[in-house]
């Protein structure tokens, strides 16, 4: 065992870590495509899927098999290599921005010190696999789903970025484990309340869920962006906006909530309690809201919510600047 | 890091080579992203991050986006791919590209001469160091780059508004006129 | 800004009421391992029935295939030796038939009726179409009571014109003659 050095055994361990959060991504999200058919369930007063299974938890199973053996159908029409190239995106930037995220003071992937921008820049890169998605399949309910996403996420990933920046101050860090470090004392969903309030509609917006899923909207568009996906590149696009979901309450847990800290309970623990609140907090508000008109969602997305983030920072900035210490 | 910065200057010039030589509008704006990013790559091996992070976040992740959106409402096809083709003749492309030569000529000379010896590498500049910078020695530039989009946003504001009757969306709900005008004023 | 306060408070409201659906019971029945109650006048699977004596209602009518908006009923009329009527097949096509129950309303013997029962799926279609002897029960069904041959004028043997349950004796018109 020579070749064992504590260089070589430190790559090897970082490798496993990345591959572990890896699987644990990709497996959370599909759990949760079914987790949030048991929970619509729940709270539209039936069961959901409960025959594959002691209680449907072979349903998952089911599903996969069943997705890897559809007919993975390209349609004469389309773009080929766009079609074939957005479903990777859309998986690929999702599972990157995975990198920045602490899970405990041991475990975690990248340090970068720009943390939080890694993961609005991903969130940027992510708008082409809707966009390129829609348009490459050749077909206008698509196109309009892909314009409308585009659109949305735009709009949305203006305020995200500007949400997060009072966070960014108060730490006075991009890094994400010097933002859980400085909540030690005060979690910052007290002092970043609305900063709070809108990086959550901005997450949601970003995932495309509901309710503000009008890129997809099954009753007007049929699914928009992905109607002409089938087989496993649909299953991406569809693994995909649940990826998206974990990481946006993984984000949120770190950012607001104080990632891993907690008494008593070992930080995993924590991190991944919190993380799962706000995973069903996604389902319910699934289960409650109806979807606005799209106009609405850009107007709320312009007027309500920018005027509310950019007030936040300013006030934020000048809280900071009167309590630095000269 | 040298090899990451070879390996991602080699790809953005491949990608612009793709941009220049493509004949699909969006596959060529594809190759221009994928450009974008990989001279983010190079920012990031030289020790900027921040520039990097920003690179993405602006061109490849927002302007881009728009270039994209406006090519797919177009609607282009066959007819403009045929015209891309006929534009890719080398009486066309002859002229420029020589110019571009001389140019390449030019700053290979000065690089040469100037920076011989010099090797990549870098302290990494942190966000704050960018701000100080902005902030501090910048900060002239920054107000007036600052006036120039107010300037735009006051036009792109007044272009944007519609007469009373045609707001026919807004009226209908159950707050008139409320909000308007307070968006672009409450930030500022 | 009064409407972003009402509206935030009134979506917060929302997903509390949601929320308490958790403790709702649920609604579903788990219909395999679970019988599924259903009510007595429920219109399912189609029968013949028989009349407290234990002949058959059906009198061949045609009634309830004229009623029919699929037209998935089909029989014929046969005549035993003692005057009775009887369809000599009758067959409903089950794959088309959409239980809407006229064919109940328009007989006149309460011999066709429906039934509260629709686990009748089938791997082959073929096997869907009911001949007369898969439709006919050893019972009156739902009328326990009503015999028709015992209120009808029609004269069948062992029954003559007038003997019928509250039927006048014919009336000879010769007699009336001026």
């Amino acid at each position: 065992m020579s070749w064992l050095t504590p260089q070589v055994s430190a790559v090897l361990f970082a490798m496993f870590q990345a591959l572990v959060i890896l699987l644990v991504a990709v497996l959370l999200g599909a759990v949760m495509t079914v987790v949030e058919r048991r929970l619509l369930g729940l709270w539209q007063d039936r069961y959901g899927p409960n025959r594959v299974g002691p209680f449907g938890s072979l349903q998952l199973v089911a599903d996969m098999i069943k997705i890897f053996f559809k007919e993975d159908w390209i349609p004469p029409f389309a773009d080929r290599k766009l079609f074939v190239l957005a479903p990777a995106i859309a998986m690929a930037s999702l599972l990157l921005s995975f990198m920045i995220i602490p899970i405990t003071p041991g475990w975690g992937i990248a340090d970068l010190n720009i943390g939080l921008l890694f993961f609005l820049a991903m969130a940027g890169i992510n708008v082409y696999a809707v966009l390129f998605g829609g348009w490459a399949s050749g077909n206008k309910y698509a196109l309009i789903g892909a314009m409308r996403a585009s659109a949305q996420t735009l709009t949305y990933e203006v305020f995200m970025g500007l949400a997060l920046m009072g966070v960014v101050a108060l730490a006075g860090s991009f890094n994400m484990r010097d933002i859980v470090q400085a909540q030690e004392e005060l979690w910052f969903i007290v002092p970043q309340f609305f900063g709070f309030a809108t990086f959550l509609i901005a997450g949601i917006a970003v995932t495309h869920r509901h309710p503000f899923d009008q890129p997809e909207a099954e009753q007007e568009l049929a699914d928009g962006y992905h109607i002409e996906y089938s087989g496993m590149k649909f299953g991406m696009f569809f693994i995909g906006e649940y990826v998206g979901m974990v990481l946006v309450s993984a984000l949120i847990v770190t950012l607001f909530f104080g990632g891993w800290q907690g008494p008593w309970l070992p930080p995993f623990v924590w991190f991944s309690l919190k993380t799962g609140f706000f995973l069903m907090l996604f389902v319910l508000i699934r289960a409650s809201l109806p979807r606005p008109r799209y106009d609405r969602v850009m107007s709320f997305g312009w007027k309500v919510c920018l005027p509310l983030t950019l007030v936040n920072l300013l006030v934020t900035g000048a809280v900071v600047l009167l309590m630095a210490p000269e | 890091m040298e090899l990451a910065f070879y390996l991602s200057g080699g790809v953005a010039v491949l990608a612009t080579l793709g941009v220049i030589t493509g004949t699909n509008p969006i596959h060529a704006l594809m190759y221009l992203i994928v450009s974008l990013i990989a001279v983010a790559m190079v920012f990031f091996t030289l020790g900027a991050p921040f520039a990097a992070a920003l690179e993405i976040i602006v061109y490849a992740g927002a302007i881009m986006v728009l270039f994209v959106f406006v090519v797919m409402i177009l609607n282009l096809g066959e007819g403009a791919v045929a015209q891309e083709r006929l534009w890719l003749q080398p009486r066309t492309w002859l002229g420029p590209s020589l110019l571009a030569a001389v140019l390449l000529v030019v700053l290979v000379a000065s690089l040469v001469q100037g920076g011989a010896g010099q090797f990549i590498s870098g302290e990494p500049i942190s966000a704050q160091a960018v701000g100080g910078l902005l902030f501090g020695p910048w900060l002239l530039v920054v107000e007036l780059a600052a006036m120039l989009l107010l300037a735009a946003l006051v036009t792109a504001s007044h272009i944007g508004r519609r007469p009373e009757v045609e707001r026919w969306s807004e009226s209908k709900g159950r707050r008139p006129g409320a909000g308007r005008g307070k968006g672009n004023g409450g930030g500022r | 800004m009064k409407w972003l306060f009402t509206g935030t408070l009134s979506l917060l409201r929302t997903l509390w009421i949601v929320f308490l659906h958790s403790f709702r019971k649920r609604e579903t029945v788990n219909y395999p391992e679970q019988a599924v109650e259903l009510p007595p006048r429920y219109r399912g699977r189609i029968i013949l029935t028989r009349d407290p004596d234990g002949e058959e209602r059906c009198v061949a009518c045609n009634l309830c295939a004229v009623a029919c908006p699929v037209d998935c009923i089909s029989l014929q009329k046969g005549e035993q030796e003692d005057g009775r009527w009887y369809p000599e097949f009758f067959r409903i096509n089950f794959s088309r038939c959409i239980y809407c129950g006229m064919c109940e309303e328009a007989c006149p013997t309460s011999a066709i009726q429906l039934t509260p029962d629709f686990e009748m799926s089938e791997y082959n279609r073929q096997e869907l179409v009911y001949e007369k002897e898969d439709l006919l029960i050893n019972g009156p069904g739902k009328d326990h009571d009503y015999h028709f041959y015992k209120v009808a004028g029609l004269a069948i043997a062992g029954k003559d014109k007038g003997r019928a349950l509250n039927e006048q004796d014919p009336i000879d018109v010769k007699t009336l003659l001026p």
